[in-house]
């Protein structure tokens, strides 16, 4: 065994260990604020690592206690999932200082944040596990891991909207994780095995009609947890609701797991082409669904929360389209899409510290109070919009000539919705953007300068501009996102070309060979 | 492969009845369809695994009587995860129910002012507050009729 593969499982033991200490910390904030960072701090470096390894030595192989493959748990560390755990791993890191940055501005004696910390590092456990996971069983368990955490995170501090708004979540959740649960029950009773190299290789002995229903049973869990219309609807309702930095996070990370989770039952479990068609008309009435919901919002959360809807068309029309083009254009998508997601959800962090609301009729004359924040809002604004020359831009590039590749004419209708998609969204960020900080404030609301920051009620509802300035880690860290996503642009390049490395090794056997070097027993 | 037809009508009726409580609006029966669907789950495992046979222990039990331990061991899996989430539930039913006296969930206050055309209220969410702590001795025992009441403050 090498060094890079013995390093497999820390990805999942350091955030685990790091929420247990810190759960034992609980009664020292500043200790266990310094543990959370210096866990995921770790399990970045363990991320960046193998994502080194995993590209230039091929895929990491964990036989989990020693027990070989199918018999044992393997989890498998392939250039896609080493690229999504390293961006997971920023992402997680700069949405936990984010929040220290909050709790250190709010005063965190005042709030039940004992848990927070601890629960965030088990999401962020239950996310990798997700992403390494190289059975279907421990992916389920993956996927229980973030979701419990997530329930705890969504109605934290319990009040009555949190309640109400995780109360849809964890419902709908539920489900989708029965459903999962159950057609993982049914590829075993097909395939005798729950081990996905091994599924993928006994799948050609099963009749298509039953691999069909195998397959849209993963997808239609699948589809819940990457809120694929028709089965968003909940993400609009449930997300806004969360404290800022938790929505951050589950707009980034949550659904892209499911995405990533789709990936691999369309290229690993079920390459076959039989679903096609279906994913790229659903990937076309999500994005187009989903950014006519973002034009009619009036908060910016719920918009933000339509668009990352409307965005995840994008991804399934790559998976659609069946080819290493569409694949790669799509890692390369989700990848740009975690990080930009993630900073606009940051941001609007900032506007409600900055305005005490994300309604826009409430918001306006932002620019003269903060330009910075303006400006940090902005540009992932632009980019998710596609405005060239950001990563979003180059993403959908991607995507669209893959599909015009392909040629299919739904293919085709789908490039047309997401240009026409990726102008609605522009629109709708714009939108924001000119209400909260172009135009002067509206009437009845006080100049925002003029309040202070003490004089702000705290735990009632608020009405009026609270504060002049941001608290400079919650600034600090948004504006590295900002940066992380112009990098995403500016190495665009290389990371295009790893993505298309990860895109081929999802064909063929590569995944197979990898797990089952020697072959199969068979 | 035999199945046993005994456990697959009381699969499908836990199926039944857990749908028909999952789509309830009381988030008791969410909580009661939710067991439903998750035991349902677990008897499907149990039916994929095949013929029943011998507890599979390496000394004891020569290979062709025993039966397949991988279900059993992921419908134990199943079954500790499905635990921690009622709990998980009846917490939060309990929360509710401090919160607004109703165990029924109800309709989005943005979806609602969105369908009136009446501008959004979302975003001023008040933070957490325990003024409804010292309410937590009863639960149920009397006043079943008092009014839901409006967010955090419970009229005692």
């Amino acid at each position: 065994m090498t060094a890079p593969v013995a390093l497999v499982p820390l990805v999942v033991l350091l955030p685990l260990i790091g929420a247990g200490a810190a759960l034992a910390l609980g009664r020292r904030a500043r200790a266990q604020r310094v543990l959370a960072v210096l866990a995921l701090v770790g399990m970045l470096a363990v991320s960046l690592v193998m994502l080194i390894a995993a590209d230039t030595t091929g895929p990491l192989v964990m036989e989990v206690g020693g027990w070989a493959a199918p018999y044992g748990i393997v989890l498998v560390v392939d250039r896609l999932a080493a690229l999504l755990l390293a961006i997971s791993a920023i992402v997680l890191l700069a949405v936990l200082l984010f929040s220290v940055g909050q709790g250190l501005a709010d005063g965190d004696a005042e709030t039940p944040v004992t848990i927070y910390y601890p629960t965030y590092l088990i999401l962020a456990a239950g996310v990798a596990i997700a992403f390494i996971a190289g059975d279907l069983f421990n992916l389920y368990v993956g996927f229980e891991v973030l979701l419990v955490s997530s329930y705890v995170l969504i109605t934290i501090g319990g009040t009555t909207e949190r309640i109400r708004a995780g109360t849809t979540y964890i419902v709908v959740s539920l489900v989708s994780s029965a459903l999962f649960l159950g057609s993982i029950a049914m590829i075993y009773g097909a395939t005798g095995t729950v081990n996905m190299a091994q599924i993928a290789d006994r799948l050609d002995a099963i009749p298509t009609d039953v691999q069909i229903l195998l397959h849209v049973m993963l997808l239609l869990g699948f589809g819940i947890k990457a809120a694929v219309f028709p089965l968003s609807f909940w993400l609009p309702d449930s997300y806004p609701t969360a404290p800022a930095p938790v929505t951050a996070v589950f707009a980034g990370l949550l659904t892209k797991v499911g995405v990533y989770a789709i990936i691999r039952t369309e290229t690993l479990l079920f390459p076959g082409p039989e679903l096609n068609p279906v994913l790229l008309a659903v990937a076309t009435i999500t994005m187009v669904v989903g950014v006519l919901g973002a034009v009619a919002q009036s908060d910016i959360k719920r918009l933000l929360s339509f668009t990352l809807v409307s965005h995840i068309g994008y991804m399934i029309l790559g998976i659609g389209l069946g080819s290493v083009a569409g694949t790669t254009a799509t890692i390369y998508y989700v990848v740009h899409h975690i990080v930009v997601q993630t900073t606009l959800f940051l941001a609007a962090g900032l506007i409600e510290r900055l305005a005490g609301s994300t309604a826009l009729p409430k918001l306006g004359g932002l620019l003269a109070v903060s330009p910075l924040v303006a400006g940090i809002f902005l540009i992932p604004a632009l980019n998710l919009g596609g405005i060239p020359p950001f990563s979003g831009f180059l993403g959908k590039i991607g995507l669209f000539t893959a599909a015009v590749e392909s040629g299919e004419p739904l293919a085709l209708v789908g490039v047309a919705a997401g240009a026409l998609v990726s102008l609605l969204t522009l629109y709708a960020l714009i939108r924001v953007w000119n209400a909260a900080f172009w135009r002067p404030a509206p009437e009845g609301i006080g100049s925002v300068v003029a309040v202070d920051d003490t004089a702000a009620p705290t735990g009632a509802v608020i009405t009026a501009p609270v504060a002049a300035k941001t608290p400079r880690i919650m600034t600090g860290v948004t504006i590295a996102m900002v940066g992380v996503g112009l990098a995403l642009t500016v190495f665009a390049g290389p990371l295009y070309d790893l993505s298309a490395r990860a895109g081929q090794n999802l064909e063929g056997s590569f995944y197979q060979d990898a797990v089952f070097p020697e072959g199969f027993d068979e | 492969m035999s199945v046993s037809i005994v456990l697959l009508v009381v699969m499908a009726a836990l199926y039944a009845c857990g749908v028909y409580l999952l789509l309830e609006r009381s988030m008791t029966r969410v909580l009661f369809g939710f067991l439903l669907v998750g035991n349902a789950t677990n008897l499907l495992i149990l039916i994929v695994a095949g013929r029943p046979g011998a507890a599979p222990i390496y000394d004891e039990t020569s290979t062709e009587a025993m039966s397949d331990p991988l279900p059993q061991a992921l419908i134990l899996t199943a079954i500790v995860i499905t635990f921690a989430v009622s709990a998980f539930l009846l917490a939060l039913i309990y929360r509710s129910w401090l919160l607004s006296r109703a165990d029924t969930l109800s309709d989005d206050a943005d979806d609602l002012a969105m369908r009136a055309g009446t501008a959004s209220t979302a975003g001023e969410q008040t933070e957490y507050s325990d003024d409804v702590a010292e309410d937590a001795s009863e639960f149920g025992d009397d006043e079943p009729e008092t009014p839901p009441a409006a967010d955090a403050e419970v009229t005692r």
